[in-house]
């Protein structure tokens, strides 16, 4: 089954790391890209400027609205995504939980859904 | 004919929920294998009257299930691979199959509970998904125990199975880095159960008997499939609690509180098993917080009467599990064991400092246990005003008739 763990982190936290701390945690995801979890196979992952930098685009009756930042204010914020291949759900678990900062924020992992000529779930 | 339905009955009873987990396995799809094994039922009812009844009914079912499966397979045009697969990993012969299952059996009813009680699951769903499919309770039994809507229950349970099939949950025993926490989310879901029985939240009745045999059967199920100490302590936990059943609510359905039970109404065997079980958690050195729970209890079981309870033992056993689960209710069961071991104004001390923090502030056993200590040290205008406090903050009819009485004989 394919998977996206988004990576959430709280940037405010991030902010307050020294230097040196936030260069090792990135040092610790640039290891975690060439490390092998169980039979998981990776179609490809990304990290993400912060917020500050996000750009909304809305389209309403044929108008474009763009807008800074991002829609709505939440506490956590996305820093990054994985897309994923695994077995099953405890299989992407066990990748998501040795994704680095697990151990700051959170990592949502949805299953990528298929989409079909009809009959689309939602 | 009546004697074939009487069979028939039985092996429902014995067999369902371990051929239900099997066909789980098999199918790969909650609904299908629940549909295909009422066919099968329907198929023995038919068949074994003419044929006999098979000499293995569980792997019969089974096969028979299977068969029922891949025909609504294939009425409903899903592609052939699924079939084939199917059709691969079952052997046809019965004979084989029978082999096959006996060791494939009890893990397949291991995996179901763990697939039941997924932490990827919203709680209530856990809850309502293993008394649905590892019990084998109706809906609608499920509903009036949980004083829900059967259609409520209905779609908590539509939306869980959605997700294990959407998200991949899968239908496993979890590795051994998972396990601790999967275990943990197992074990939660069944003292919920088996409390939701014992003292139920809200309503008339205080207790509900039959949630509280589920969860002990699951329990005992679990001890038997994975004896983590754990999963033992818990049981023993249940166990001991439960032989006070009878004891805690008077004929007229009043709360009976411990030192005031009738200690001849306790369950023994239940108590033995509890100790017997307790004993050997201890011996495996990891002891957690059911453990320590259940040596707790097995101290009120140990003693003959409530003066002769050990209360050094008992808050021996409290500071330890208030090491492990620093939390606002384990302190206040430890100034109560403090109370009767040190004395009543040793206890309110710590009550008080406790209902200072704040934590408490909203919770009645805590006011009670103040007012209760109150009393003993002859303050009643104290106690009065905590009862009152207590009484406002709990809906449970036998807990409100408790402290009216208590209110009452201040009066005198």
């Amino acid at each position: 089954m394919k998977y996206a763990c988004l990576v959430y982190l709280t940037e405010s936290e991030i902010t307050a790391l020294s230097q040196g701390e936030w260069d090792a945690l990135n040092h610790e995801c640039m290891a975690f890209g060439e490390t092998r979890v169980g039979n998981v196979e990776r179609l490809g992952s990304e990290a993400l400027e912060p917020t500050h930098t996000a750009t909304t685009v809305r389209v309403r009756h044929g108008r474009i609205t763009t807008t800074d930042g991002p829609f709505a204010e939440t506490k956590e914020q996305l820093a990054g995504f994985y897309a994923i291949e695994a077995k099953d759900l405890d299989e992407a678990i066990s990748f998501a939980s040795r994704i680095p900062p697990a151990r700051y924020g959170t990592i949502e992992i949805r299953p990528l859904r298929t989409l079909v000529v009809e009959g689309n779930t939602r | 004919m009546d004697d074939i339905h009487g069979t028939v009955d039985a092996v429902y009873r014995a067999e369902s929920r371990r051929v239900l987990a099997t066909l789980i396995r098999l199918i790969g799809d909650f609904d299908l294998a629940e549909e295909a094994m009422h066919e099968a039922f329907r198929a023995a009812i038919e068949q074994w009257p003419r044929d006999g009844v098979p000499a293995n009914p569980r792997a019969w079912l089974v096969s028979a299930a299977r068969f029922k499966a891949i025909d609504r397979i294939r009425v409903r045009k899903r592609l052939s691979r699924l079939d084939d697969d199917l059709a691969e990993q079952l052997p046809a012969e019965t004979e084989d199959l029978a082999a096959m299952l006996d060791v494939e059996f009890e893990d397949d009813r291991l995996r179901l509970i763990f697939t039941c009680c997924h932490p990827a699951l919203p709680p209530e769903a856990r809850i309502a998904l293993t008394l649905r499919e590892v019990c084998g309770l109706t809906t609608e039994e499920i509903a009036r125990a949980f004083l829900s809507t059967p259609s409520t229950l209905a779609q908590r349970i539509v939306r869980a199975k959605n997700k294990i099939k959407v998200a991949g949950i899968p239908y496993v025993v979890p590795t051994r880095e998972q396990l601790p926490e999967r275990l943990d989310a197992v074990l939660r879901v069944v003292y919920l159960v088996f409390n939701e029985g014992y003292s139920a939240s809200s309503g008339r009745s205080l207790t509900r008997h039959d949630l509280s045999a589920e969860a002990i059967r699951v329990g005992r199920l679990l001890v038997e499939l994975l004896p983590e100490p754990e999963a033992m302590g818990l049981l023993a936990l249940m166990l001991l609690q439960e032989s006070r059943r009878a004891a805690r609510t008077s004929p007229s359905g009043d709360l009976v509180l411990l030192d005031a039970q009738d200690r001849s109404l306790w369950n023994r065997p239940l108590i033995a098993e509890g100790i017997d079980l307790l004993q050997r958690t201890l011996a495996t050195q990891q002891v957690g917080g059911y453990t320590l729970q259940a040596a707790i209890a097995s101290v009120h079981a140990a003693a003959p009467t409530s003066a002769a309870t050990n209360w050094a033992a008992m808050v021996g056993w409290y500071d330890v599990l208030l090491r492990l689960e620093p939390t606002p209710v384990v302190e206040l069961n430890r100034a109560v064991a403090v109370a009767m071991r040190d004395g009543p104004a040793a206890g309110l001390a710590l009550v008080d400092a406790l209902l200072e923090r704040g934590d408490l502030a909203d919770y009645h056993l805590a006011h009670a246990a103040r007012a209760d200590l109150c009393r003993r040290l002859g303050r009643s205008a104290e106690a009065r005003a905590a009862y009152e406090r207590a009484l406002s903050l709990t809906q449970l009819e036998p807990e409100r008739r408790f402290l009216e009485r208590r209110l009452a004989e201040l009066s005198h």
